[in-house]
């Protein structure tokens, strides 16, 4: 439902180790992935741009492009000249509300369809044997006597199995309530919207936190325009008009000349958010059960690398070193991962 | 957006009005030195999420600036009832009804 619909942005400049090296796995197979999938997943490695408006976003992007070198992944700082030739519809006018004042850049960043990744996926699967049950809701988990999975309930009947791999998103936390677990998730409404279709005019995908919005344009010649969740829990798979009209206010300020552009659509997903923001990826308190889930507003740029790791975490029955971190204890040790406080909003 | 009805203005206002304050009737530990890492794991991050009836907070923050209680589905995002803080936590109106 997530990758199906969302607003398909391709980075992996987070700031902590851990994160670092998950979202870089993934860049790294999203490189190679219209090969293998045999499927034009149309990556496109146009760059991600996150602009910088006052002290203290430029501070804190130098920290995370010194902490994305140290750990190898691309992020580089641009001048506010760099970042206009870099994107020349970006206004770094000195007269604006909130100034241009660098940029944080990485080029390996981009986008890729999402529905082509979904289709890509499904017929490389189906080639190698995976049965793909379409429109029929899991209802129940079982699970035998001494706690371990033993199958799942369907609206078409029971599939007995010894694992099962839940990659729920915003659905989630009753997934993992029929197992009898309760997780440390909450559902939000994610909204985006796509503008009539034009020639290309924007090179790259900008994102800024700090006016909040992000865009980028499709290569169906849609401006493709997103933000922050609305702020109540919900599975309705919509949300207010208020957030759409604060997105675009933002869009205008940064870029005054789309302001005049027709909005042609507007839709809303449900996103599994954690309290630090970084997905839980790996084995749950019940043998036999494991999740891929919690991530929240960013997890399209993750799918090759969460799909790599689920499978290795299902097939080991224990987590790859690079999801090792990522487990629903951190919440009991304290070890979170928390992006939250290092990115403050939307991925 | 949503229409939501303070309990102390005792008037219906817009949602840009005021600010979601997460799930409600979730008690700080009355002596938080006795509880283990599990029990504040539980206190601090364990949401019941609820995919139909869920009791959540809210603020006036743009009226009276007071914080109180809602009854929503959220699967249709209508709210049954708001109340006030400190009231008890009174039953849903029948079932969710959109729970699907
Ligand atoms: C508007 C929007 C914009 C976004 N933009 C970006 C972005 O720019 N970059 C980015 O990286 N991420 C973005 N995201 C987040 C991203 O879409 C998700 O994190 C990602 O798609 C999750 O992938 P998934 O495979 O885990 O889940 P999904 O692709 O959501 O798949 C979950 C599946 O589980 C199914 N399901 C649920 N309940 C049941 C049940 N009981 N039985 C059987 N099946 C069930 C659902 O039908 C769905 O098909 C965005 C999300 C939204 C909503
Ligand atoms: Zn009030």
């Amino acid at each position: 439902m997530g990758t199906g619909r969302n607003t398909t942005i391709i980075r992996s400049n987070y700031l902590y180790d851990e994160s670092a090296r998950i979202y870089d796995h993934a860049l790294d197979l999203w490189d190679g992935l219209s090969q293998e999938l045999n499927y034009n997943v149309m990556y496109s490695k146009r760059g991600v741009m996150m602009l910088a408006h006052n002290v203290h976003d430029m501070q804190s992007f130098h920290r995370h492009i010194h902490a994305n070198r140290l750990n190898g992944v691309d992020n580089q700082w641009l001048t506010p000249e760099e970042a206009k030739a870099y994107c020349p519809p970006l206004s770094i006018s000195k007269n604006a509300r909130y100034p241009v004042m660098g940029a944080a850049l990485q080029k390996k960043g981009g986008v890729a369809r999402h529905d082509s990744v979904a289709w890509g996926y499904a017929r490389a699967a189906a080639a190698l044997g995976v049965d793909i049950i379409q429109n029929c809701a899991v209802t129940g988990i079982k699970r035998a006597a001494d706690g371990a999975v033993e199958g799942i309930e369907t609206e078409r009947g029971f599939i007995a199995t010894p694992k099962v791999g839940v990659s729920a998103a915003g659905n989630s936390s009753v997934l993992m309530e029929m197992a009898g677990l309760r997780f440390p998730l909450e559902s939000y409404p994610l909204q985006a919207l796509v503008s009539e279709p034009v020639k290309p005019v924007f090179p790259c995908v900008v994102m800024s936190n700090t006016v909040h919005a992000y865009i980028s344009q499709s290569d169906k010649g849609e401006l493709v325009i997103g933000a922050g969740t609305d702020q109540y829990v919900s599975y309705s798979q919509h949300g207010a008009l208020h957030i759409i009209e604060h997105t675009l206010a933002s869009i205008c300020e940064i870029f005054p000349l789309f302001k005049r552009m027709r909005m042609l659509r507007s839709w809303g997903g449900v996103v599994d958010v954690t309290p630090d923001r970084s997905p839980i990826l790996g084995k749950t308190p019940v043998p036999g059960l494991y999740v891929n889930c919690g991530w929240g507003t960013g997890g399209f740029k993750a799918t090759p690398g969460a799909g790599h790791l689920l499978a290795h975490t299902i097939a080991k029955d224990e987590p790859h070193k690079i999801n090792a971190p990522f487990t629903l204890d951190r919440f009991r040790t304290g070890r979170l991962i928390d992006e939250a406080a290092a990115a403050a909003v939307a991925h | 957006m949503l229409l939501i009805r303070c309990p102390y203005c005792e008037e219906e206002r817009p949602e840009v009005e005021f600010s979601y304050a997460g799930e409600a009737h979730i008690a700080r530990p009355a002596d938080p030195s006795q509880l283990n890492d599990e029990q504040w794991a539980e206190y601090l991050f364990i949401r019941t999420n609820a995919r139909g009836i869920h009791y959540e907070r809210w603020c006036h923050r743009h009226g009276c600036a007071r914080y109180f209680n809602a009854v929503r589905d959220t699967v249709t995002d209508k709210l049954q009832m708001t109340y006030k803080a400190g009231e008890p936590k009174p039953d849903a109106i029948g079932p969710s009804g959109g729970d699907k």
